[in-house]
């Protein structure tokens, strides 16, 4: 579905991926962890074409969208819950939901797809007509998760959904990951928060410095002892 | 206590066009984060779209004041006979002035602000002062650097207020029509989807995209909206003060800007309050203390919130990101 091709991205001067390459099948769970500074944030706003990638190739269902301006690949399927969440703080939840459905027309379908993100966070129903900027981390990590639902992606890519959460949110995120992936959409998922994101994952790329040092299945790398001791702290 | 009366309609009617043209600094501050000098400048294309349209249509006050090759040769252009001089004008010359301007403002953000966006504020900032430049020098050269008369668009009269004191008609009419305006934008902004969305590219750009809006269109579209209410602010400043100038637009242009951060920068009620309060103390100050303080009043104003309240009046404390 999705497949990184030597992919280099700089900020001006600094290189922030070196050459990386990796691929993400229909139906999958991939997670993609690091350290603090590793790409993985630069990696998914380089597939939502938020960077442009200075080499390589970024093919997603048989084309390449390297530099496609985001509205069209919003258009064409991809949705992100960006790191830091960018939830519209002067917005209500509800009016949150609706912006990631803007470019869906038809109202009924709009209404539904609210419901259902309802149902999976019914944190969000009771703070319908909150100001986003006035709900809690966790919430707001619903929100904008529930936010990304709404323009019913095929790949949802998602930037450290956990960070800063107490484990008993954690767990409610993770939940909603493995509901989603239950619902046929594709997750890239990108985790500090490795031992979780390893136990809910089909296969993982491990990101050091702009570049892949290891990938496999999620199972395998959370057996290694690599991983154990640098992500795991085993 | 009538004389006060009459103050305060003169004070609401300059300070209603002085909030259409903060709402223009405002709304792209609120978008791109930038201060578009050019902005006062598009309120003088404005005001001189509108005099060659009234020509142009042949509106009879013209020949009054004596009409200017400038204007026979517009009349010849558009071929018209003469239209008598009526409130449905004005409003065809504002209109028609609105759209030229919305036009021009699309395209100084296409071709000056778009190419260098990706690169510091600074850059941009220096751009605006440049785009500024060019149109006041180009409206020297094109327009000419002499004053021009605008015609009479409709009938004034002066209305009288009990106690003595009268009115003009042309501030009611003005302060109508701006507030109309003012109106018109706020259903634009909070009642439609492209609203929506100008909302959300100003609180978070990024989000904004992710959302799957087309940013770079919202942000023409905002452009587009910002000089056309400088447009209008141009001609309904010439209904009042018919005297129209190229350089007309740097004064008026910084005390808009001082009203849309007085109002808080980027907040659109903000923008018509600042606008307001700036034309109602700058009459009182000329009508009770003197006329020589007319100017100074918005620039003691721009002191008194930058040492008091840097976020504006109704604009929230540090919303600013770098
Ligand atoms: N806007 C920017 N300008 C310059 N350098 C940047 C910018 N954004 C990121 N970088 C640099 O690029 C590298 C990769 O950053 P990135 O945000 O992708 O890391 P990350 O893996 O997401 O880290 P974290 O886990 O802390 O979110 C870092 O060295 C960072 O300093
Ligand atoms: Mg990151």
């Amino acid at each position: 579905m999705l497949t990184l091709e030597n992919v280099f991205v700089n900020y001006g001067a600094i290189e922030a991926l070196t050459g990386i390459s990796m691929h993400v099948e229909q139906g999958e769970v991939v997670t993609l962890i690091g350290a603090n500074g590793a790409g993985k944030t630069t990696t998914l706003r380089t597939i939502t074409g938020l960077l442009e990638p200075r080499q390589g190739r970024i093919i997603y269902e048989g084309e390449d969208i390297g530099g496609r301006p985001t509205h069209k690949l919003v258009a064409r399927g991809i949705s992100m819950s960006p790191e830091g969440r960018g939830v519209f703080a002067n917005l209500s939840v509800r009016e949150n939901l609706q912006m990631g459905a803007y470019l869906i027309k038809d109202r009924g379908k709009v209404a539904a797809d609210m419901d259902r993100a309802f149902k999976m966070f019914p944190r969000l129903k009771e703070r319908e007509s909150q100001k986003a900027g006035t709900l809690s981390g966790g919430e707001q990590q619903m929100l904008a998760m529930g936010r990304a639902l709404m323009s019913n992606p095929r790949l949802l890519l998602l930037d450290e959904p956990s960070l800063g959460l107490a484990p008993l949110v954690v767990h409610t995120i993770f939940e909603a990951i493995d509901e989603i992936r239950g619902k046929g959409t594709t997750i890239l998922l990108v985790e500090q928060n490795a031992h979780a994101a390893l136990s809910h994952s089909d296969r993982a790329y491990v990101l050091e410095t702009g570049r892949i040092v290891m990938e496999g299945p999620s199972k395998e790398l959370a057996a290694d002892p690599r991983i154990k001791e640098a992500y795991l702290g085993e | 206590m009538s004389t006060f009366l009459q103050q305060l309609i003169n004070g609401v009617s300059l300070g209603a066009i002085y909030s259409l043209i903060a709402l223009g600094y405002t709304m792209v501050y609120g978008v791109l984060k930038l201060i578009n000098f050019a902005h006062g400048d598009v309120y003088m294309v404005g005001a001189f779209m509108g005099y060659y349209l009234a020509n142009g249509l042949g509106v009879r006050g013209a020949q009054a004041l004596g009409m200017s090759a400038d204007g026979l040769l517009a009349r010849g252009l558009l071929g018209s006979g003469a239209m008598e001089p009526s409130l449905i004008t004005a409003l065809a010359v504002m209109l028609l002035a609105m759209a030229i301007c919305a036009a021009l403002g699309v395209i100084i953000e296409r071709f000056a602000y778009r190419p260098v966006r990706k690169y510091s504020r600074l850059t941009a900032l220096i751009t605006a002062i440049g785009v500024s430049l060019l149109l006041e020098n180009g409206g020297q050269v094109v327009f000419g650097a002499d004053p021009k008369f605008f015609p009479e668009l409709f009938k004034k009269r002066n209305i009288e207020l009990f106690g003595g004191a009268s009115i003009n008609s042309a501030d009611i009419i003005v302060l109508v029509i701006a507030l109309a305006l003012m109106i018109g934008l706020q259903l634009v902004v909070f009642r439609t989807k492209t609203g929506r969305a100008m909302r959300a590219v100003s609180f978070n750009l990024q989000s904004a995209k992710l959302m799957g809006i087309n940013t770079d269109r919202i942000i023409a579209f905002t452009f587009a909206l910002g000089s056309a209410l400088a447009a209008a602010a141009g001609v309904l400043v010439a209904i009042r003060i018919p005297r129209i100038d190229p350089l007309m637009g740097i004064l008026v242009g910084l005390k808009a800007f001082v009203a849309a951060v007085l109002g808080g920068i980027g907040n659109i009620p903000g923008a018509m309050l600042g606008g307001l309060l700036i034309g109602v103390t700058e009459t009182m100050v000329v009508g009770y203390l003197s006329p020589t303080y007319k100017d100074a009043v918005a620039f003691a104003i721009l002191i008194l919130i930058l040492l008091f309240r840097p976020s504006g009046l109704l604009g929230s404390v540090s919303q600013e990101k770098v």
